[in-house]
């Protein structure tokens, strides 16, 4: 089945703002006369039931209480009745019968005293009133809690302005967001967001990318950078090129993502599912159970307790508390996740990360930064340290290989001339060769040192110290001299330590797959303290190894790129993508992570864990509310304690059973993990 | 005399309530076409069942009446598809119904229920 999403419109706040004071307004008109009733009969100043006056001055009361009740109630009735003539029943059935068998009772005890039993002649129009008042405050506080927990997203959407200065014919004009096109060239001053994605094209700066990728340093960008819509500029000006709008760019992908997680459900709520779809019939039969069960073995007056109890339990059941508790926790949980940029794929995912006991890293690009750098520039002359790297770099310049890119690159942030060489060469495997002012470089590694005679006696310890630490040693000789060394790695993250330490604090096995040979990645293992390496892995048995894990009884999560490794982060039970930053939708991934820190999958286990946690509160909350709250509305504890639920508690109950489960999945809203 | 009464009329009521909601199964709307428009109000879909042919495209149309938050959202679990509906607008789903089988649409705490059946 394929389905194409859609014609939306978001419905405005202003509406939802109008109902949450027209839930209020209906409070306060069936609350103040409920309550000043209740003090009245309190206080027991109205005439009496039994005398003629007593019944007119009741029968008023009454009436007023009807029309009270249908103004702030109408809703809840219209619903219960169009639910009715369906088969249906639901939250407002419970309401309109509870409510409803109060008013008639206390009608027909105004009209008829005579035909009840004096001991049960009691009136309950305040007890409707309250009742209806507290639904509706219920559903109010209800409504603004509930606005909170989508503020991720909310957040999210407000990322995007409104306008975009655009050059059009030479001419910088400020036009909407939603007449950008693909190929515009649009103008950034420092301060501003980002309005679309695209690639600078002239100017530099460095750019905020925290609010989509959780990354809290901001990222140089310069020429043919790539940036993303919702991001903000911080120093510097440029020109950019659209490459994606409206709907395309990262940015909408992550909202259009968060927001079809948020509407998933982990498998434990599949049962709450079942229950609340027998829930309210079950509730009504309970309902007539305990009117029978009052009937034929309570004491007198079994009238009154037949009434009392019945509507009590039909006022204290709620399935809003068990309803709610899942999705809303969801909700927040998935939208903190995607704050720190960490997109959840579905409840499903959410709930197996939260079973993880074995993290696989691929050591390139997820460990390290995937990428060689300059380790050490060591002269046999000191002070020459940097004429060495000149001489190397002016060599390497023309060569492809990672190395040379290092090389070169730290050259270039020092700001460095290379130099003009000739007749460059590459011996593969060994190093690189070529003429500078006829003067003969070479530049390679101690066999091609020993090729062409070079005597490296004083520098292999140093060599040797270098390659205990994972560097690769290069060695720089000018006319069969040695001059020095440089070493170059790919150097490991610098959070990837704290974070390996912080997956291990939660119990998790931390093992690293990598292509390189064993002593290399046990020089990193070592350093990172990690529990298992598998070395000399091909990327086709990366599969193969995380079936091992699992056929060991591991849950296994796998990390890695998301193309390379799609097959491996497919076999593992929860696959853990580290996005490009510019692709979001990855395919074979439960968990995209925005940010390229191991960091990403410690902050989406613990939210994983923290929701599922909030989960489970809540239905143990609602389980227990409903499990607890029918049978004492329904008077079971009245055999031994003589004690009856008042109906008006039973609303108040039932009113904030769902404020505190929309509450307590709130507080997932102040989760954080403390990085370093 | 009333004991009976009393406890027959219940006994009876309470087999009213089963039949009544557990028991009748609404009838199922068949698509006459290609859009079906589904009115979300009053804590119900209607039409609630929808019946529709294997291999037709289908369009949702859905209007939310309804202003609490209980109905903002249609969700079809199985189908992986969710949507936001804004109140008093009009909001389309469109469906390729390439699987046979049925696939009920709820609202997230599953009060509102549909049920979309393909043959």
């Amino acid at each position: 089945m394929e389905h194409a999403c859609c014609k939306h419109n978001d419905a405005s706040d202003s509406q939802e703002d109008n109902h949450y004071k027209e839930l209020l307004k209906k409070s306060l008109f069936a609350g103040i006369p409920g309550l000043l009733l209740f003090i009245v009969m309190l206080l027991n100043i109205l005439p009496q039931i039994s005398t003629l006056h007593g019944q007119i001055v009741w029968l008023i009361i009454g009436v007023i209480t009807f029309i009270l009740m249908l103004y702030s109630g109408n809703h809840i009735f219209k619903g219960a009745w169009i639910a009715f003539i369906n088969n249906k029943a639901n939250m407002d059935t419970l309401i309109l019968l509870g409510t409803g068998a109060a008013w008639f009772f206390s009608m027909f005890v105004a009209i008829r005293p005579n035909s009840i039993p004096l001991l049960a002649q009691n009136l309950y129009f305040e007890a409707a009133l309250i009742i209806i008042a507290l639904v509706n405050f219920g559903a109010a506080l209800e409504m603004h809690a509930r606005g909170k927990t989508s503020q991720a997203i909310q957040k999210l959407v407000g990322l995007q302005p409104n306008t975009a200065r655009v050059l059009r014919n030479g001419i910088e004009v400020d036009i909407n967001i939603k007449d950008v096109l693909v190929g515009d060239i649009i103008r950034i001053k420092p301060g501003e967001k980002i309005p679309v994605d695209g690639i600078i094209i002239e100017g530099q700066s460095t750019i905020d990318e925290s609010m989509l990728t959780g990354e809290p340093t901001p990222t140089s960008k310069s020429i043919d950078s790539q940036i993303s819509a919702g991001t903000i500029n911080k120093t510097g000006s440029f020109l950019f090129k659209a490459t994606r709008v409206g709907k395309d760019t990262v940015l909408s992908q992550i909202i259009n993502l968060v927001q079809q997680a948020q509407n998933t459900k982990p498998p434990i709520a599949r049962l709450v599912d079942v229950i609340s779809s027998y829930f309210v019939p079950t509730v009504i039969v309970i309902s007539l159970i305990t009117t029978l069960a009052w009937f034929n073995f309570g004491p007198e007056p079994k009238i009154g307790f037949m009434l009392v109890t019945a509507m009590t339990v039909l006022i204290i059941a709620c399935p809003c508390a068990l309803g709610l508790a899942t999705p809303i926790s969801i909700m927040v949980g998935m939208g903190k996740a995607a704050e720190h940029g960490v997109l959840i794929r579905n409840g499903i995912a959410l709930q197996q990360a939260t079973k993880i006991n074995t993290i696989v890293l691929d050591k390139t690009g997820t460990i390290t930064k995937g990428r060689p750098e300059v380790t050490t520039i060591y002269s046999i002359e000191p002070g020459n340290e940097m004429q060495l790297l000149q001489l190397a770099a002016s060599l390497e310049n023309g060569s492809e290989h990672p190395y040379a890119d290092a090389i070169v690159r730290c050259a270039k942030d020092k700001q460095m001339q290379l130099l003009e060489i000739k007749n460059f060469e590459t011996i593969s495997g060994k190093g690189v060769q070529a003429l500078l002012d006829n003067k003969k470089l070479l530049l390679g590694n101690q066999q091609f040192m020993m090729d062409h005679h070079v005597s490296i006696s004083n520098l292999v310890v140093k060599a040797q110290e270098l390659e205990n630490l994972g560097h690769t040693p290069m060695y720089l000789a000018v006319d069969q001299k040695i001059k020095g060394i440089i070493a170059a790695a790919d150097t490991i993250k610098d959070d990837s330590k704290a974070a390996i330490s912080h997956l291990k604090s939660l119990g998790i096995k931390v093992v690293m797959l990598t292509g390189d040979n064993k002593k290399a990645a046990n020089i990193i293992a070592k350093q990172l303290n990690i529990d298992a390496v598998y070395a000399e892995i091909m990327p086709h048995e990366k599969v193969l190894k995380i079936k091992e894990l699992q056929n060991q009884g591991n849950i296994v999560g796998m990390v890695g790129d998301g193309i390379n490794d799609a097959p491996a982060l497919a076999q593992a039970d929860v696959g853990f993508a580290i996005s490009s930053g510019t692709d979001v939708a990855i395919e074979s991934a439960d968990v995209t992570l925005m940010r390229n820190s191991i960091y990403g999958v410690v902050y989406a286990i613990a939210i994983s864990r923290a929701t599922m946690r909030n989960i489970k509160q809540n239905l143990f909350g609602a389980f227990v509310y409903n499990i607890l709250g029918i049978p004492i509305a329904a008077g079971a504890l009245y055999p031994f304690m003589g004690m009856l639920l008042n109906p008006m508690v039973a609303g108040a109950a039932m009113a904030l059973s769902s404020v505190t489960v929309v509450s307590n999945a709130n507080r997932l809203r102040w989760f954080k993990i403390i990085e370093g | 005399m009333i004991l009976w009464i009393v406890n027959l009329t219940v006994l009876v009521l309470i087999g009213l309530t089963v039949w009544w909601f557990l028991l009748i199964k609404p009838k199922a709307l068949k698509v006459d076409g290609n859009t079906v428009d589904i009115l979300v109000q009053n804590g119900i879909y209607e039409p609630a069942i929808i019946q529709a042919k294997q291999g037709q495209t289908l369009h949702l149309r859905f209007l939310r009446k309804d202003k609490s938050p209980c109905a903002e959202v249609v969700i079809f679990e199985k189908l992986n598809l969710s949507a936001k509906l804004p109140v008093n607008q009009a909001l389309t789903l469109t469906l390729e119904l390439k699987d046979k089988g049925e696939f009920e649409f709820t609202c997230q705490m599953g009060m509102y229920r549909g049920k979309l059946i393909v043959e």
